[in-house]
């Protein structure tokens, strides 16, 4: 009976193509409101205005591109490595449809200008309800799929998947408390949120970091446990860090979001924690960097010409040097020169798009071929160019908004002998303008990197048939 | 005791929990059942390659 059991690839297809999809809506969406700073007439009219275009962006990236690549990939390593097929296929086939509908509703809403306020938890109630159910149905489907393993073992990466999925429904739960407003109606709806003063504030971080933290980081980390050793065909290069990276940044990562709020009437304590622990945090950051990176010791040249491999890697690469740059702006000191300037958005731009874009870009390259029956992608030179476009994006992004965010918090600060500014805050912005260029361009190289991702995926489509037909692996060997 | 007592207390405890957890994973035992969940993975789709195992 084993043998003739199938995966279920028809959920994980459906996500990997729509991650691909939204990956460019939101990408768009980022490189118009970057144009809007340049070129401040291309604000047309109040639903396409940067104010409501910005939390579209990033709603976009963060849920609808990177949710559907971890919906995609976590679907698919669950059922690989515990042998068996997933769990309440029909929930797993809402999750989908739901979840689209979660986006398409984000995409019609925020413009509208409904939003909470709260960043990265724009959407209002209604659509925040909704989430709840499908996040439920996503726990009964994962951790029932792991409940019916068929291998001793529960993998690493879904440990991480895991982790990610209860994390994720805590901060959901408790951020998006909000008393709504009923006489507005459920088409027009507008709530007030549970908390009050600077404990909204720091509920807010608690969630933003843990956001971060959790739904951007240990998610992904679960995406690189498995496609890295598996696209380097090697197993994990330390199996005992893997499980020590896992814990140490389950006990760490829940602190640090104060370090969002230093020099706010935050308690000065509490700031001090945050930073205390974005410091600790440093640590399981690079064990999981170094975990990654040295499971290519002794096949370094896999990556002479494997551009699967190259982001992967590189994705880590991008990994250490933002898990490292937080930690340093989390320093109080260090913090009253970044806050609030573009230095901040580099980083998370450093963190989006050369971690959590390049793994998922990577897994998906990994998956599509393999979902559509394919030995691989329909033109690997296309996945080359699209590596170093997305490559060359970042690295231009966030050069450029290191230069324009030092150069802001020096600005902001300078004060005169007698104590007057410097600088008024307008010829901060001028000084702005080149750089706000540069990450135009860089934002347009990561963006056509991804339409020609998309042009490869449906011809792979095109030449492939859909797998339905893939064979549950017998029960682990066990000892 | 107050509940600041309990909290610091708690801290401490999570503390031991992770240096428990180090020194559980670091522990000669668990070798062989670690390569064997570490080539999870790997031996998945293909034919399994004899790689060697991540004891490290």
């Amino acid at each position: 009976m084993q043998s003739q059991a199938t995966y279920n690839y028809k959920v994980v297809r459906q996500f990997a193509v729509m991650t691909v999809i939204w990956g460019i809506v939101g990408m768009l969406v980022g490189v118009i409101i970057a144009a809007q700073l340049v070129w401040p007439e291309l604000s047309v009219m109040e639903y396409l205005s940067y104010g409501r275009l910005r939390p579209l962006h990033t709603n976009a990236v963060i849920f609808a591109f990177g949710g559907c690549a971890l919906f995609a990939t976590s679907f698919y390593v669950v059922q690989r490595t515990c042998h068996t097929s997933l769990f309440a296929p029909g929930l797993a086939s809402f999750i989908f449809w739901a979840w689209q509908l979660v986006i398409v509703l984000a995409a019609l809403s925020l413009p509208l200008g409904f939003t909470s306020g709260k960043e990265y938890a724009e959407l209002e109630w209604p659509i925040d309800l909704l989430i709840t159910v499908i996040w439920v149905a996503y726990a009964i489907v994962f951790f029932g799929t792991i409940g019916i393993r068929k291998t001793p073992h529960i993998y690493v990466a879904n440990w991480f998947y895991g982790a990610f999925i209860i994390a994720v429904a805590l901060l959901h739960i408790f951020n998006s408390a909000a008393i709504p407003v009923f006489e507005s109606g459920i088409l027009t709806p507008k709530s007030y949120s549970a908390y009050a003063g600077v404990q909204d504030a720091m509920i807010q971080w608690w969630y933003g970091h843990n956001a971060v933290g959790f739904f951007l980081t240990a998610a992904f980390l679960g995406m690189m446990y498995y496609f890295v050793p598996k696209q380097a065909g090697r197993p994990v290069y330390s199996y005992r860090l893997s499980v020590v990276h896992f814990w140490a940044l389950i006990f760490t990562y829940m602190w640090a979001g104060p370090h969002h709020l230093h020099y706010t009437a935050l308690p000065d304590w509490t700031q001090s924690v945050g930073m205390i622990f974005s410091l600790i945090l440093l640590a399981p950051s690079w064990g999981g960097m170094i975990n990654g990176i040295m499971t290519l010791s002794g096949a370094w040249h896999k990556l002479r010409d494997d551009p699967v491999l190259k982001f992967l890697i590189t994705s880590l690469s991008f990994y250490g040097m933002s898990t490292f740059e937080g930690p340093m702006m989390s320093i109080k000191t260090v913090n009253a020169l970044s806050h609030y300037t573009d230095w901040t958005v580099g980083h998370v731009h450093s963190g989006a798009l050369g971690w959590v874009g390049m793994v998922s870009i990577g897994s998906m390259y990994y998956l599509i071929p393999r979902l559509f029956g394919r030995p691989e992608m329909y033109s690997t030179r296309l996945i080359n160019i699209h590596f170093w476009l997305a490559t060359l994006g970042t690295v231009l992004y966030i050069a450029a908004l290191w230069i324009s965010g030092v150069m802001q918090g020096l600005m902001w600060r300078a004060t005169n002998a007698d104590g007057t500014l410097t600088y008024a805050f307008v010829e901060s912005v001028k000084a702005s303008y080149p750089f706000w260029t540069i990450r135009v361009v860089g934002g347009v190289l990561f963006l056509t990197g991804m339409i020609l991702m998309a042009y490869n995926m449906f011809k792979t489509i095109a030449s492939g048939k859909a797998v339905d037909d893939a064979p549950v692996l017998a029960p682990a060997h066990a000892h | 005791m107050d509940i600041n007592d309990l909290r610091s207390l708690f801290t401490v405890l999570a503390l031991v929990a992770f240096l428990g957890i180090v020194v559980w994973a670091y522990s000669g035992k668990r070798k062989a059942s670690f390569d064997e969940a570490a080539n999870l993975a790997v031996e998945d789709d293909e034919p399994a390659r004899p790689e060697q195992g991540a004891g490290r």
